[in-house]
């Protein structure tokens, strides 16, 4: 049953992905990208990971995105103002080291025997509870460092769009 | 579900990622493709998370979710402020520090 869940998340989330690179609109786009992150999300439920599950969909999907549809419409580009793509040749270049780097990526996991694991079994559950365990305690500086972080990343962003520094 | 698939399927999306990278030339779609690559990096980690039984990589993720949730603020109020400026988002046209 987890295999149907699995390849039904993993066409979606391949197939809203590649709309969202490929769209001409940017609110289209970023709207399929939200797609794409909501299915990742349904992998994360597949694998036990419920908190990054929840996690991922208010972040990624709920506040980043929702961002990301502010700025598109704030600066209202129309469409046809910009060329979508650059020219063929970075697309040659883009396809070969795509094509490179799947190549290797599935070669070093047949080698490294990923494809006989299975992850229907039981691991730890990463329900919020787990989760908090090696989050406060093994991890507990990286996390007040990650507060520092979104806190520069506020007054940062607050600064850079400020019409005059006076 | 094996931890290959699950790896293949990130590597997948993270080229999805990198060929919209490469090929736009509007810079926010730049950078939400750059997001696409970062979700690819997590769903990575999760797969290795469960194959080592461990919730370190989940931890990771969440870390990592935090870290672009911050370097998309400052990129889109870069984009903003570059926008006020030079009134276009083409990437190529702001290929030079001076004007």
């Amino acid at each position: 049953m987890t295999a149907v869940f699995f390849w039904i998340f993993a066409g979606l989330i391949t197939g809203s992905a590649l709309l969202a690179v490929t769209r001409r609109n940017g609110v289209a786009a970023a709207l399929w990208a939200a797609v794409s992150f909501v299915g990742i999300a349904g992998i994360f439920v597949l694998l036990g990971a419920y908190f990054l599950a929840v996690v991922e969909v208010l972040v990624y999907a709920g506040a980043i995105m929702v961002l990301f549809l502010f700025v598109i419409m704030l600066l209202n580009l129309r469409d046809a103002d910009l060329a979508v793509v650059q020219g063929p040749r970075l697309h040659a270049i883009g396809a070969v080291l795509g094509a490179l780097f799947l190549m290797g990526l599935v070669w070093t996991c047949r080698r490294a025997g990923l494809f006989e694991v299975s992850l229907d079994a039981a691991g730890p559950r990463g329900e919020t509870g787990s989760v908090a365990v090696p989050l406060f305690r093994d991890y507990a500086l990286p996390f007040e460092i990650v507060s520092f972080l979104l806190l520069a990343a506020m007054v940062g962003a607050v600064l850079l769009t400020k019409r005059r520094l006076s | 579900m094996t931890v290959g698939h699950l790896v293949t399927l990130a590597g997948v999306l993270f080229t999805l990622g990198m060929l919209g990278v490469l090929s736009r030339r509007n810079i926010l779609i730049v950078l939400l493709s750059v997001e696409l690559m970062l979700n690819a990096a997590a769903l990575a980690f999760v797969a290795f998370a469960g194959y080592h039984k461990n919730l370190d990589g989940q931890v990771m993720v969440f870390f990592a979710i935090a870290v672009a949730a911050a370097e998309v603020a400052v990129g889109l109020a870069l984009v903003i402020a570059l926008f006020r400026l030079r009134v276009t988002v083409d990437a190529d046209q702001v290929s030079l520090l001076k004007r």
